[in-house]
């Protein structure tokens, strides 16, 4: 007779795995920004008088408010998560909901921005840009180029903030216990990864389990945490960003 | 006792879903192995048909079977096809994703759903670049470099295949965050770092270095996408830019990538010469190392492609000398590899066959580099068939030939059956052969001035293109011999024991197919990977 053992689906996760894969997600983001940022400096010393004359015509006022509502918004997300530790799901709801705002607000900020930009002409292969010195053209499609992308992190970021919300306002209360156990010479054993096995008098260690049902008591359980955790960490990259793009576009003239 | 009874295999093991479903949903690490095998392979033949009809272009001088046109577009999709969807995410999307939990000891991979999400964006992305075939303005004809400025004027459907190869980085990113992360959260208790398989350290190595140079190639991709879409002049030198940078952009992630190809495939030798010279490795902890010292250097050598572009001869000289600085490491593996052989009690069975193939093949690959790797050489060389003989040598008779080797090796701990040895030795004897009648005459050529990516030639080359393609005939007939007699073992169905070659690593140790969760008890290791085991470990070893 052959034993089908429990499917992997039971485990429970390993947060610091999450963790670690997180943080080696974020790295793959700087680096793709960083092309940008190596594409940045090679055309700016060569055309360091373009560069300059150029990003005087970027407004000052709109990035630096923006830079400032970033700056919020992650002070925002990590109340978030000290909240939902605290168990505190009613304040992590507000702070999170702060997040998106601000972002949305980022966004918006953004469009009357690019907005101006095309009125007056300047968009990526405008006539206008073409007419200028062929250094401010590589600035602006730098400057497109970058906050274009940035602004699209910003869009996948609230997407995964507005999942996280709907997780934390809505998860349900799960009181439940462990079990059944076939006899009463098992008892439980948990390997590294949180898969549990049977554990059979002394020494052997026997078949998984065929049905263990385990859930949380808590009202929030871990795995939000750790979700909650890591969708924080995304949002500060988008923030880190944003900070190395607002000196290189707007401040430096 | 608890070990009478055998748990049911990955394969029969009835999950969540049912038949197709139970695959393609599957989050079994062995069954998205699987998955990737049998796609890749699919692919992997649609490229060598595409190698096929360029040799027949190539067999009579002049206009042969196909347009220059289309002898464009064949080279490009031959090109991509190989590198990003064969060569690229090979050994370890195969082989890595069976075996890597197996050798730590571990159920599965860290993050086994994003495992199975890697496998639809790699299905995601292939669909989307072999679209490109169809639709539209027709096959790119860009070459599988996608070079400006040709890719942005090319009215072909290179914005399509460049999306495609976007969304296959994607898919190699996830991949190598996974691995990383199992890696360091799964061994199992006692698998030290100093105590993994070989394998598993080149997939170590490999995912870091797909981490971290793939997103610059995503974002040079991106960029081609933009510039043809939005024409935002970064790359055009009449809007101010530089098509020189595209190429350092793009090289800064290829160069590295051949290290993706190359570095798993030293793994499985790595895996392989001890089983079969019964003998633990000599060198084990410089072997290890010399994998991520390769990943290192691997990233500062780039400007080597690109020593006729108009980079300045510093620039040149320095990229040249590091070039050949790799050769250290690779060298250091070399050198263990033949001291692990000596004295050991070789048994010439057909992995191990491969595997030599794989050193002689892959040698001519080296040394052909130290002449595309020297600045005054590769000057002469550089954008000829020379270089399509070495590469060929390099990623076919060295990554290709470690894939068949690690095919041979754990096709038995994979489906529990073993193969036809005899004919297994016959399609050898016709993929050697024709390995090197269709690939050394393109280093003569070259030598003799032979341009690359051209259908027509003139007639001094005749003699050796006609070796070349008859060669591809024969090369092609070993690979269908081959791929038969694999198939047959499944009509067949000699059981396979648990360990066929007495390998020591864990894979070994479990069934033949493993069960779902790959061990009955979650191995405690005590000992290096292919040290002898003290006493016979339970379990039925054969
Ligand atoms: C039977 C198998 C194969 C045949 C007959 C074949 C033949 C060829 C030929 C004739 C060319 C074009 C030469 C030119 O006009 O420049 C070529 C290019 C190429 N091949 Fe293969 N090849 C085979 C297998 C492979 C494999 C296994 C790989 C990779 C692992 C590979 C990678 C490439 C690449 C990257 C190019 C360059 C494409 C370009 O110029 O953009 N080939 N091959
Ligand atoms: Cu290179």
């Amino acid at each position: 007779m052959s034993v089908q053992a429990a499917s992997p689906a039971t485990h429970h996760k390993d947060h610091t795995g999450a963790r670690i894969g997180m943080w080696l997600f974020l790295f793959t983001e700087i680096l793709l920004f960083g092309g940008l940022f190596l594409l940045y400096s090679v055309y700016r010393s060569t055309f360091p008088e373009d560069f300059h004359y150029a990003a005087t015509h970027l407004d000052t006022l709109v990035g630096t408010a923006n830079t400032l509502i970033l700056l919020t918004s992650s002070l925002t997300v990590v109340l978030a998560i000290a909240a939902l530790r605290r168990n505190n799901r009613k304040l992590c709801t507000i702070m999170l909901s702060v997040t998106i705002l601000a972002g949305l607000l980022f966004m918006v900020n953004k469009y009357f921005e690019w907005h101006h930009k095309f009125d007056i002409g300047l968009y990526p292969n405008s006539k206008e840009l073409l007419r200028r010195a062929p250094g401010e053209n590589l600035f602006y499609g730098l400057y497109f180029a970058m906050t274009g992308i940035h602004a699209l992190h910003v869009i996948i970021g609230l997407g995964v903030l507005s999942v996280m919300l709907w997780i934390v306002a809505h998860k349900p209360k799960k009181t439940i216990t462990v079990g059944p156990l076939q006899s009463d010479r098992l008892s439980l054993v948990e390997d590294q990864r949180g898969a549990v096995w049977t554990h059979e008098g002394e020494g052997e260690i026997a078949e998984a389990v065929v049905t263990l049902v385990y859930k949380s008591n808590e009202e929030i359980n871990d795995d939000t945490w750790s979700k909650l955790e890591n969708s924080g960490l995304y949002w500060h990259l988008v923030d880190v960003i944003w900070i190395f793009l607002f000196p290189l576009l707007y401040l430096i003239t | 006792m608890s070990n009478t009874a055998d748990p049911v295999s990955y394969l029969d093991y009835q999950g969540r879903h049912k038949g197709i479903l139970g695959w393609i949903l599957s989050t079994d690490h062995k069954r998205i192995g699987i998955l990737y095998m049998i796609s890749m392979l699919s692919f992997f033949g649609v490229g060598v048909i595409l190698g096929l009809l360029m040799r027949i272009e190539l067999l009579m001088p002049g206009m042969t079977i196909v347009t220059p046109r289309v002898y464009n577009s064949l080279f490009t999709l031959h090109g991509m096809i190989m590198i990003f969807l064969f060569i690229i995410p090979g050994l370890p999307a195969v082989f890595g994703n069976f075996f890597l939990p197996l050798q730590i000891g571990a159920e599965d991979v860290a993050f086994p759903r994003l495992n199975l999400a890697s496998w639809w964006i790699y299905m995601l992305g292939a669909a989307v670049a072999l679209t490109s075939l169809f639709v539209g303005g027709g096959a790119p004809d860009t070459g599988w470099t996608f070079y400006v400025p040709y890719s942005v004027r090319s009215g072909t459907n290179v914005t399509l295949a460049v999306t495609g190869a976007f969304i296959l980085g994607f898919s190699s990113i996830l991949t190598g965050i996974n691995f990383i992360t199992t890696i360091h959260r799964l061994r199992a208790p006692g698998m030290s770092f100093t105590r993994m398989p070989l394998f598993v350290w080149t997939l170590y190595s490999t995912a870091w270095i797909q981490i971290l140079a793939t997103p610059v190639l995503a974002i040079t991709l991106l960029l081609v996408i933009a510039e043809r879409t939005l024409g935002l002049g970064l790359f055009d030198p009449a809007k101010g830019g530089d098509p020189i940078l595209y190429q350092h952009l793009f090289w800064i992630y290829s160069h590295p990538a051949v290290y993706i190809m190359i570095l798993p495939g030293m793994g499985v030798v790595s895996e392989i010469i001890p089983t079969f010279a019964r003998k633990d490795i000599f060198g084990y902890k410089a072997i290890a190392i010399s994998s991520l010292l390769i990943a290192f250097v691997g990233y500062l050598v780039w400007g080597h492609h690109m020593f006729t572009s108009g980079i300045s001869d510093t620039a040149r000289w320095i990229f040249s000398l590091l070039t050949f600085l790799v050769a250290i490491p690779s060298g250091i593996k070399i050198f263990n590899w033949v001291a692990t052989l000596y004295k050991g009690s070789i048994d010439l069975r057909p992995p191990f066959l491969f595997t030599l193939t794989f050193i002689f093949l892959f040698s001519i690959g080296g040394l052909t580099g130290l002449v595309t790797g020297a600045l005054a050489t590769d000057v002469h060389v550089h954008d000829t068939y020379f270089v399509v003989g070495h590469f060929h040598y390099v990623m076919f008779g060295g990554t290709g030939m470690a894939f068949l080797a690690a095919l041979l090796y754990w096709w038995p701990k994979m489906f529990g059956i073993m193969y036809n040895e005899k004919w297994i030795w016959r399609s050898w004897a016709f993929i050697f052969v024709g390995f090197n009648m269709l690939y050394f005459p393109m280093l003569i050529q070259g030598w003799m001035g032979h341009p690359r990516r051209y259908y027509d030639y003139v007639p001094r080359f005749h003699a050796t293109h006609i070796v070349a393609t008859v060669g591809s005939w024969v090369l092609v007939t070993g690979l269908l011999i081959f791929a038969i007699t694999l198939f047959r073992s499944f009509k067949s169905r000699v059981p396979a024991p648990s360990n066929p070659w007495g390998g020591r690593t864990l894979e070994w140790t479990t069934t033949s197919p493993p069960p779902l969760l790959n061990f009955t008890q979650i191995p405690t290791v005590t000992r290096g990977p292919y040290e002898p085991a003290p006493t016979p470990t339970g379990g039925e070893t054969s």
